[in-house]
């Protein structure tokens, strides 16, 4: 007796493939994150106001560390707050 | 000649003529000093993210110039000796940073609108 689980399909499913994380600096020719624009730089932190880390924004590195450097010089100057909760 | 980017927070109590003389004052500074004002940018009152010196809200001003190297520290001086200042931060330009300051107020998008998400 088939297992009940065992459904057959006609077409194997394709499991949903994820869109590629590119990294955003390099596509649109971004070379300069400015710590003063608190909202773009509100799109690497998670609610706490922590910083995103790579593997989640999908920055290159070179550009992940420019964005640090601006969200660091951006709570040094109380754009950004060091630790919040609903951020967003 | 290197270009800087001085942006200083002034306590929220300073009254308005205070605050332009302020501005005055260090872009006459900085130009009998042998540097040039490129642009002055006064955002006025904003509210600050968490308080410094029990305020919650400062008068932010951003000042774009260029200046010899060590003009900086003898700035430095004169905003500590300054106690409006809550806070200020000088960071240099490099060239994309100057670029993106010019595309910035001449209205051009610089990139940074259709990054969406």
């Amino acid at each position: 007796m088939a297992k009940a689980n065992e459904i057959k399909y006609l077409t194997a499913i394709k499991p949903e493939k994820r869109a590629k994380k590119f990294c955003r600096f390099k596509k649109y020719g971004i070379k300069y994150i400015d710590y003063k624009d608190a909202e773009f730089l509100k799109k690497f932190l998670n609610e706490q106001g922590k910083l995103l880390p790579r593997r989640i924004t999908g920055n290159s590195l070179k550009y992940q560390r420019k964005v640090s450097d601006a969200v660091k010089k951006a709570r040094q100057m109380a754009l950004l707050p060091y630790v919040t909760d609903l951020l967003k | 000649m290197n270009n800087y980017e001085l942006m200083v927070i002034f306590t929220p109590v300073l009254s308005e003529e205070d605050y332009k003389a302020a501005q005055k004052k260090y872009t006459a500074f900085i130009k009998d000093n042998g540097g040039e004002v490129v642009h002055e940018n006064p955002w006025g009152l904003k509210s600050l993210a968490y308080p410094i010196q029990k305020k919650t809200t400062g008068l932010y001003w951003v000042l774009e110039y260029n200046a010899l190297s060590d003009f900086n520290e003898k700035l430095k001086i004169q905003i500590l000796r300054d106690e409006t200042v809550l806070r200020f931060m000088a960071t240099k330009l490099d060239k994309y940073a100057v670029e993106y300051n010019a595309k910035r107020r001449s209205g051009v998008p610089t990139g940074n609108e259709k990054v969406g998400a």
